[in-house]
């Protein structure tokens, strides 16, 4: 920190705030991944089948 | 696998299942490469340590106006082609390029307090992202506000292509107008001015930024496909439960 000078505060800050920030992007897109995958499972195990008649969770 | 074989989502999924964890390892390689380069690059004569905020905003800065173009070609692609991709890309592009611009505005700001003295200035520059973040919020909005996606596709196509217009207004607000923000110094006439000490951790930066952008994006896009598939098949169980 000292190394940074009079000014670390700020630049630690913003390094901080742009990793907090884009692990945020990264935890969403994730979850988001994950819970249309399990709607999907779930609609195919209660017989809905796509027009195509491929899986619904098929990728 | 033709360009014309992506308009087909299912394709495109198999495509992006491929392609996304190549692109997550480049990503973290350049962005390590492009962190360790900023940590070790000199500190500035005059504004010291705080010009290695640069390295991290001017990548952000860059994306939150390199989106909205994406955003624009898509928008084009969903008014004239009706292409089955192209509101998916523009719809998947939209919350990273608010996160981009946020960060572009706030590092900015933390840039700005010990270099200029404030953190906020109601300059063109400034104005103008601010605008643009704003734009991105309307526009995530209007997305959630209609429930028919073909609908909102085209309220949103129309809303993108109208708000590109900020584009070169934030791009040349400093040549413009006189602004307490710097004019360009990298994307200019006669080449960039920075010292190669610093110009290139930023162009590894930017690099890197634009990757994550890409890994994001093409993630974001097949979480939008599944989230169709899932609209189109309750649609179906509905109306097989309203038969019965």
């Amino acid at each position: 920190m000292a190394a940074l000078g009079p000014y670390a505060s700020f630049i630690v800050t913003s390094y901080g705030l742009v990793t907090a920030v884009v692990a945020l992007l990264i935890v969403w897109i994730f979850l988001d991944y994950r819970q249309q995958t399990a709607r999907l499972r779930e609609l195919e195990a209660s017989g809905i089948v796509r027009r195509s008649g491929r899986s619904a969770a098929e990728i | 696998m033709s360009l014309i074989d992506l308009a087909n989502p299912t394709k495109f999924l198999a495509l992006t299942a491929r392609v996304l964890p190549w692109l997550a390892g480049a990503t973290v390689i350049l962005l390590l490469i492009g962190l360790y380069q900023s940590a070790m690059a000199p500190d500035d004569y005059q504004q010291g340590a705080t010009v290695k905020i640069m390295f991290i905003h001017v990548p952000n800065a860059w994306l939150s106006m390199f989106v909205w173009g994406i955003m624009s070609i898509a928008s084009l692609g969903t008014l004239v082609w009706r292409h089955p991709l192209a509101d998916v890309a523009a719809k998947a592009a939209a919350p990273i390029g608010a996160a981009f611009t946020f960060l572009a505005l706030v590092t900015g700001s933390l840039w700005g307090r010990p270099m200029w003295g404030t953190y906020w200035e109601w300059d063109a520059r400034l104005t103008s992202v601010l605008i643009l973040f704003l734009m991105y919020l309307g526009l995530i909005a209007l997305w959630r506000a209609v429930e028919d996606p073909s609908r909102a596709a085209r309220a949103a196509a129309v809303l993108t292509l109208v708000g590109a217009i900020n584009i070169p207004i934030i791009k040349f607000s400093v040549d413009w107008w006189n602004t307490l923000h710097q004019p360009a110094s990298v994307i200019r006439m006669g080449g960039p001015t920075l010292d190669n000490a610093f110009l290139i951790p930023l162009l590894i930066m930017a690099i890197a930024f634009s990757l994550l952008f890409i890994t994001l994006h093409l993630a974001a896009m097949r979480n939008e496909i599944l989230r169709r598939r899932v609209r189109s098949l309750q649609m179906m169980q509905a109306n097989q439960q309203r038969a019965a």
